[in-house]
């Protein structure tokens, strides 16, 4: 089968930089719902990893795409089984970005920090692994373990500031330790949110915030709601997504009940 | 049942497709979704037809690319396709032309047996149009066809509702003719800004109801204007076309500063022409 290559499709004669070996490499998360995954959520991997890659400092080696645990209690969401294997349908044409199904296998729902902990330390085993695995090499920074990074779009920024939502020192964690790309969407102000939080602003340097240069606002919500009145999604999510929520009748209703609420519940992209 | 007494129509779409994205790909499905929910009409096809070169426009790409562009995208939808015959005329094409040119081959199409079932999604199967359907489960006896061909529709977004604004882009009888003959599916963000339109022009308002707007809820700016200016930026265009898009762009690299400077100041093929009748 073809794959589409996860290369930027660059205009003729565009320099693009082949020498990436002095950069830091650098691995994107996104956590969510994913309830569906959208050509939205797509993008977001794709301006970040652009953007990164302009700063002439990082080199993007791997996207990642973490859905919920269905404990989480979000309204509408259904069973993560499918909505894995939704994201796995829609990354099928990817080479760089791939679907995880640790969070939704655990018992229960976790905190955003408690994921980037455990991709951080599977990094860093599998950079350890390499380098055991060859003695010939120097243990140079060639088998150094990547950057993880958080990628969310700019209204999960805003999130930070609702009262119970984060703990602050999940806060401090997730830009201190590890760093956020966040990707501009419309009618929010993510440097105004940076400014206005103490922990946002001390680390500001380990937050990204990239431009998606073409808007396109289109929200799993509404997915989800044109779904169930029997309208066409046919363009705003892969096919293949399209056509397993056809064949698993999923979204066929639009659900009236209340999530489960938890404690903490979290903001998430929807 | 009702669906005998639907109105069938066709959907056309003309434009510059420079290139083809998943916004002009969503008009067709906001715009079939909406005619077939007022329960008066029955969308059976879409028609994507891109412009000839001689439309003279900056940054136009030649068309054979366009067109390519635009079947690759179309590719696995059962009821869009791709129709070159404006793009390969010699001249620039008027719109009103354009949908005479379809109104009058679906009139000589309709000698043909219509299959009444409802279209399905078939994305391995790419229909011609007006050929009869091949469908060996119908039952249907030989009668005398009764019934009218379908009906044309302009299908497009706001910014060529506006256009019809901009001096001598388009004769007033031009536009008229467009909304009596044929009728106009107007895909807006903000359906206010359309219907102020319509108020404010007399021509638009004693067509208004032949003017169907549709609401894009979706705010989808994904503009063919802002794809091309990423890639010359070295921007990932990725989900905002269909992958076989991006794979042909990217195999060609068909889109570049040179490629946009294309009929760099040249005049657009229709003030030319409106301009020297007027003068004449």
């Amino acid at each position: 089968m073809a794959r589409a290559r996860g290369r930027v499709a660059t205009a003729g004669n565009v320099d693009v930089p082949d020498k990436m070996k002095n950069r830091i490499p650098v691995v994107l998360l996104a956590c969510g719902s994913f309830n569906p995954i959208t050509n939205m959520h797509l993008r977001l991997f794709e301006v970040a990893r652009d953007h990164l890659h302009k700063t002439g400092m990082y080199q993007v080696v791997e996207g990642i795409i973490s859905p919920v645990n269905d404990n989480y209690g979000k309204k509408d969401l259904v069973p993560s089984h499918h909505r894995v294997a939704m994201v796995r349908l829609a990354l099928q044409t990817s080479d760089w970005i791939r679907v995880d199904s640790w969070e939704s296998e655990q018992v229960q729902w976790m905190e955003t920090v408690k994921v980037l902990r455990h991709h951080q330390s599977q990094l860093l085993r599998s950079a350890a692994r390499m380098e055991g695995l060859d003695p010939d090499k120097p243990p140079s920074d060639l088998t150094a373990a990547p950057e993880l990074k958080l990628l969310c779009g700019a209204d999960i920024l805003k999130t930070f500031q609702t009262p119970n939502l984060w703990k602050d020192s999940h806060i401090q964690e997730i830009v201190e330790k590890f760093g956020l790309v966040c990707v501009s969407r419309a009618g929010h102000d993510p440097q105004g949110y940076i400014l206005g939080s103490p922990i946002l602003s001390k680390y500001r340097h380990n937050i990204h915030l990239a431009r998606e240069p073409v808007p396109n606002e289109i929200s799993a919500t509404y997915v989800r709601r044109a779904l169930s009145q029997g309208q066409s999604v046919k363009y705003l999510l892969p096919d293949a997504v399209i056509g397993y929520i056809k064949d698993h009748g999923l979204y066929m209703t639009d659900s009236s009940q209340k999530g489960r609420s938890t404690q903490r519940n979290k903001g998430k992209t929807s | 049942m009702e669906e005998l007494e639907r109105t069938e129509v066709v959907l056309l779409a003309c434009g510059s497709f420079n290139p083809i994205t998943n916004m002009h790909l969503r008009l067709f499905e906001l715009a079939r979704d909406h005619m077939n929910s007022t329960g008066k009409y029955r969308v059976v096809k879409g028609i994507i037809s891109p412009v000839g070169d001689a439309y003279k426009k900056k940054g136009l790409i030649p068309a054979h690319h366009r067109v390519t562009m635009a079947e690759l995208a179309t590719k696995t939808s059962g009821w869009v396709e791709v129709d070159p015959w404006e793009s390969l005329q010699k001249e620039w094409v008027e719109t009103v032309k354009v949908l005479r040119h379809h109104q009058e081959r679906l009139e000589a199409g309709s000698c043909h047996q219509w299959q009444n079932s409802p279209e399905q999604e078939k994305p391995s199967r790419k229909r011609k149009w007006a050929e009869p359907r091949q469908n060996s489960t119908q039952k249907k006896p030989l009668q005398p066809n009764t019934k009218a061909a379908p009906q044309v529709k302009l299908l497009c977004g706001a910014d060529l509702l506006e256009s019809f604004g901009v001096p001598n882009l388009w004769k007033s009888e031009d536009i008229a003719r467009i909304l009596a003959d044929y009728g106009l599916v107007c895909v807006t963000r903000a359906g206010s800004d359309a219907q102020k339109f319509i108020y404010e022009s007399d021509v638009l308002w004693r067509h208004r109801h032949d003017i169907h707007l549709v609401n894009e809820w979706v705010t989808n700016d994904i503009s063919s204007t802002k794809i091309r200016r990423a890639l010359r930026r070295g921007q990932s265009i990725r989900y905002l076309v269909p992958d076989p898009v991006q794979e042909y762009i990217q195999e060609h690299g068909i889109y570049s500063a040179e490629s946009e400077d294309r009929n760099l100041g040249v005049v657009l093929a229709p003030l030319q022409r409106n301009i020297e009748e007027d003068a004449s």
